[in-house]
């Protein structure tokens, strides 16, 4: 599952914790020398423990009286990485504490509209940040930090021996993509343009992460999703490339939430996902640059 | 309780306060959806297309899934009520399990053991070819699995309530098995059957964690309305959302008032 490789990704000794997202049903609920605090009425715990990085009064002074916790709304895609970010960012700033709350792209829009006390949005699809921003809910323009392109995820081995999109279309085939107003669902639907093909698929899961569960429990013979998943899930399943003719490439933009709690970290947050430390661990995962 | 007994209550203004205040808890979220459901285009989202389809999804899994309750949940309430063997303790906590259990886990547990992978899916799915997940045999068996207990326990403390010296005098008056069961047990389990099936539909209808896990969500095909008022709330159409919603409102509380009224279930 997913959550596996967000595990083994981050590290148990990650300082940093970690929201919870509709599919993911694997709480992390650390307890070592951290509070545990509730968010909301998201489905949203996290805790957070550091062992060598203690927060104090000196350490959070020196690195820009930065302190407090830093909520960051993130698309299902960017589990793997923003759990890497936010790891370096705690400790480029001990004194604040990143939680995350990833689920699909049109869910955290709609939750940031009705009020979900977040510091940070990062989308899949400049339409859902349009959902945010249309709605007043964001301060300053949003800003590309990165871009994503599809694949076909199958099981390990491809046993159906899947090699294109086409095959897909084969109605013995269970393809599984997101939904449509999820950004991994346009994706899906534009790759099925491009590739001229009718594909019928067995379910529309509400982010990136349901397809992955899918194709990686062999309920789904194929999956689209990105290929920054199929290198997270390498172990897990196989990725069958899309041509650059038949693919899309979805751009990710990062805003500030307007009345964000914790306004002075979340500016500092995405300025460190858009610099180079930041750029260099969402290429580790095959995140493109932004285009 | 007797109408004696309630006449002898007096007034009690904190009782009566809290009361109030339970209610009002209840009743607020109601007032909401129906204030902010967007009137002007209530009937054209119900009647589209994909919410009929997701409505008729729900109305013949929830009635399938209750059916199957009854077929196979009756002689489950019985063993336990009725059976005396080692184990029976364990047995009933496994069998309701799934009440506390939360339903995204159920989905998951449902996934490892009927998925096409699972331990008895796997099998399953080389000899037939076939497989539950993403189909409408999928969504049934994830609201059974979650609902059928209801069914259970509830049926179950209706047995063990009769009286079973009524069935032994009818025995001796010389009733057999099958007549007493009819003429004795049945008529005093009635309350609890029909509740136990209203409590077992009621929460078929309303599944969504076992069903999205499981199932998946496939406009008019594994979408049930939960599914579809979820998907639409999530898509940012709060309006389609909040329109469903009273759909299923209005259904539920129909069922409930029906219920209420029904005569023997006082």
């Amino acid at each position: 599952m997913r959550g596996d490789a967000a595990a083994s990704g981050s590290g148990c000794d990650s300082p940093v914790s970690f929201g919870l997202g509709r599919y993911r049903p694997r709480r992390r609920v650390r307890t070592l020398t951290g509070v545990c605090v509730a968010v909301g009425a998201l489905v949203l715990v996290g805790c957070s423990s550091s062992s060598t990085t203690a927060p104090s009064a000196g350490s959070s002074a020196a690195a820009g009286n930065l302190s407090g916790t830093l909520v960051v709304f993130a698309a299902t895609s960017l589990t793997e990485a923003f759990d890497k970010i936010g790891a370096q960012f705690h400790q480029a700033h001990p004194g604040v504490t990143v939680k995350f709350n990833y689920n699909g792209s049109s869910s955290l829009a709609t939750s940031i509209t009705q009020g979900a006390p977040a510091d940070v949005f990062a989308s899949a699809s400049p339409k859902n940040m349009a959902t945010v921003t249309d709605a007043g809910d964001a301060t300053g323009t949003p800003q590309t930090f990165t871009s994503n392109t599809g694949e076909i995820m199958v099981e390990s081995g491809n046993p159906m021996h899947i090699k294109t999109v086409k095959d897909l279309a084969n109605p013995k085939v269970k393809v599984v993509v997101c939904a449509p107003t999820v950004p991994c669902g346009a994706v899906a639907t534009a790759i099925f343009k491009n590739a001229g093909v009718t594909v019928k698929p067995v379910s529309e899961e509400q982010n990136v992460g349901g397809v992955v569960t899918k194709v990686t429990l062999g309920e789904a013979d194929a999956g689209i999703v990105y290929v920054t998943d199929v290198k997270a899930n390498e172990t897990k399943a196989t990725g069958v490339p899309i041509p650059a003719d038949q693919n899309d490439v979805t751009e990710y933009p990062i805003v500030q939430v307007k009345g964000a709690p914790n306004s002075s970290a979340a500016k500092a947050f995405i300025s460190y996902v858009l610099g180079p430390a930041g750029q260099q661990v969402l290429a580790s995962f095959g995140f493109m640059p932004p285009g | 309780m007797s109408a004696v007994d309630q006449q002898k209550q007096p007034f009690n203004p904190l009782l009566a306060l809290l009361a109030a205040l339970a209610a009002l808890f209840f009743v607020f979220p109601l007032i909401g959806l129906i204030t902010g459901a967007p009137w002007g285009h209530v009937g054209e989202v119900i009647t589209s297309k994909s919410s009929l389809d997701a409505l008729g999804l729900s109305i013949i899994a929830s009635l399938s899934s209750t059916a199957i309750a009854l077929m196979f949940g009756f002689p489950l309430a019985w063993l336990l009520a009725r059976g005396r063997f080692r184990g029976k303790g364990l047995l009933r906590g496994l069998t309701t399990l799934p009440m506390v259990l939360p339903p995204v886990v159920g989905g998951i547990a449902l996934l490892l053991a009927y998925g096409r992978r699972g331990i008895i899916g796997e099998p399953l799915d080389k000899a037939t070819g076939f497989s539950l997940p993403f189909t409408l045999a999928g969504v049934i068996v994830a609201e059974s699995f979650v609902a059928m207990p209801f069914f259970v326990l509830t049926v179950e403390s209706g047995l063990r309530s009769i009286n079973q010296r009524l069935e032994d005098a009818a025995r001796s008056l010389g009733a057999g098995r099958a007549m007493v069961f009819r003429r004795v047990t049945l008529p005093l389990l009635w309350p609890s059957l029909i509740a136990g099936t209203v409590l077992t539909w009621a929460r078929a209808l309303g599944e969504f964690g076992a069903t999205i896990t499981f199932a998946g969500n496939l406009p008019g095909r594994t979408q049930t309305m939960p599914l579809a008022v979820y998907i639409s709330q999530s898509s940012g159409k709060m309006d389609e959302a909040i329109a469903l919603s009273l759909v299923l409102v209005v259904v539920s509380l129909v069922v409930m008032i029906v219920r209420r009224q029904s005569p023997g279930t006082g």
